[in-house]
């Protein structure tokens, strides 16, 4: 249960971190939070020659408004911080009500919104999130940036469009259309504990009442974040009453492929799925609606 | 390769030569020999070794002692400064049968000093939600969360 022996890097800038990513290629890890990188490390499952520790990089931490609505958010701002901060709240709602459900205080005190994006555990809550909001992954190298679409940076299992000599630097949030509800919802045995299965749900409202967009993203259910594209849609053009709602919700519960472990059997995940569902759909109609 | 550090563990500063891999939790225990800081699990879940860094409470077996270099420390030890009176917290669970093996009690009292202090008057619901990321295997956690509704009322002065 201990780490076996690294190199460790603190760098002060941002280049300087780099730098070492470009010299260690695979050799290196960022350190972030740590919450999920020491644990791999303390049980050897993780063993990387060489850390680059983040921490120290106070130019990628911080919440700030990006232009009407929007919200940026440096990669090693605290999950804590998320949590308190009044600006998350006003303009990325979903975020807000997301982040008491992270694991324990303790945790979020050190876990980080980057660190948790580019470790994709299939059973976190922010990659969902961060699909469900469409949130753009600002990604830099030595000798270059790019900006990755949540729709193109979670790969897979623990997997993400990063490359070894890459450090996410930001997430941005675009502002949601108008008259558009968001909710989050997650079943787990203990308060704090990965979800058995969550769902972050998005609709929003034509001018007439009418859905005209819809989104369902499920976690814990797969691979990472996992969204019931074809469910979704089934209530667009339609008024969100129950009855959509429910069709919308027992539609996504078939069409996601839930696992089955220790802790469920993939039949009670579709049972969870369709539930936590509805109640995420119904909610985030009722914000819409309010909005109208 | 080995890093010089100089940790304020309980006000006191402490420099020593660490290894890289050398955890936060066994440098506050083997190296200051402050063993009231208890490990349970090392990887993140049970509390006991929670600590506070630079005043927030922190899982210490999820931390290398080289990144503490600079912060600030608070364990266990450091709740009281008279070895005759304990932390109005400690008198609580100790009135309130809140432990009987102990391990898990430095965890939870570090997780709750800075819980009562942001938040005096909890209700027993938000008590429950603060221990959420402690783990006791003794007391069914009740008399840990009597323990602490008391303290409250004593650290409001009625
Ligand atoms: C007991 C316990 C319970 C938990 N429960 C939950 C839970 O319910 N839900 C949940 O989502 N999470 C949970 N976590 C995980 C926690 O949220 C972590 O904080 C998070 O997954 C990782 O963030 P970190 O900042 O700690 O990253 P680290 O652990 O430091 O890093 C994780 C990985 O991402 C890489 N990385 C980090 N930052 C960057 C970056 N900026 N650019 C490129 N790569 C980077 C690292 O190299 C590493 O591979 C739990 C953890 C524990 C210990
Ligand atoms: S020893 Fe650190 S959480 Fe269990
Ligand atoms: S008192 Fe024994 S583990 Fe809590």
């Amino acid at each position: 249960m201990k780490p076996a022996p690294f190199e460790y890097y603190v760098p002060r800038s941002l280049d300087e971190a780099l730098a070492l990513l470009a010299e260690h290629g695979y050799d290196a890890k960022p350190l972030a939070g740590g919450q999920s990188l020491v644990p791999a490390m303390n049980f050897r499952l993780a063993q990387p020659a060489v850390l680059v520790d983040l921490n120290n990089l106070a130019d990628l931490a911080g919440i700030m408004a990006d232009g009407e609505g929007g919200l940026r958010i440096g990669a090693m701002t605290r999950q804590r911080a998320v949590e308190r901060s009044p600006l998350v709240a006003q303009r990325a709602p979903l975020l807000a009500e997301t982040l008491p459900y992270i694991a324990h205080p303790q945790i979020r005190n050190r876990g980080t919104v980057g660190g948790s994006l580019a470790h994709n555990d299939p059973a976190a809550e922010l990659p969902a999130v961060a699909l469900a909001l469409d949130a753009r992954m600002r990604v830099r190298k030595q000798d270059g940036e790019r900006v990755v679409a949540a729709s193109d940076f979670f790969l897979g299992i623990f997997t993400t469009a990063l490359e070894p000599d890459e450090l996410l630097t930001e997430i941005v949030f675009p502002p949601l259309p108008p008259r558009s509800g968001v909710a989050f919802e997650e079943m787990a045995r203990r308060h704090g504990d990965y979800a058995l299965v969550g769902c972050a749900a998005r609709v929003t409202l034509a001018e007439n009442g009418k859905v005209s967009d819809s989104r369902l993203v499920f976690f814990s259910v797969g691979d990472g974040p996992v969204q019931a594209v074809a469910a979704a849609k089934t209530l667009r053009g339609q008024r969100p009453g129950p009855a959509a709602m429910r069709a919308s919700a027992e539609a996504a519960s078939q069409e996601i492929d839930p696992p089955s472990d220790i802790h469920a059997s993939a039949d009670f995940r579709r049972h969870l799925a369709q539930v936590l569902a509805r109640r995420a759909l119904t909610r985030a109609v009722d914000r819409a609606s309010a909005l109208r | 390769m080995t890093h010089s550090i100089t940790i304020t563990v309980n006000g006191q500063a402490y420099t020593r030569q660490v290894d890289a891999r050398l955890l936060l939790s066994d440098f506050i225990r083997h190296e200051l020999l402050l063993t009231g800081t208890h490990v349970g699990c090392e990887h993140g879940v049970c509390g006991a070794c929670t600590v506070l860094f630079d005043g927030e409470p922190v899982r210490s077996c999820l931390m290398f002692a080289v990144q503490a270099d600079g912060h600030a420390i608070t364990t266990v030890e450091g709740l009281s400064s008279d070895p005759e009176r304990l932390h109005p917290l400690q008198q609580a669970f100790w009135e309130a049968h809140g432990l009987q093996c102990g391990f898990c009690t430095p965890g939870f009292l570090m997780t709750l000093v800075p819980f009562l202090e942001a938040n005096p008057t909890p209700s027993e619901a938000e008590v429950r939600e603060a221990i959420s990321g402690n783990l006791c295997r003794c007391t069914g956690y009740q008399h840990i969360v009597d323990a602490v509704l008391l303290a409250a009322t004593r650290l409001n002065g009625d």
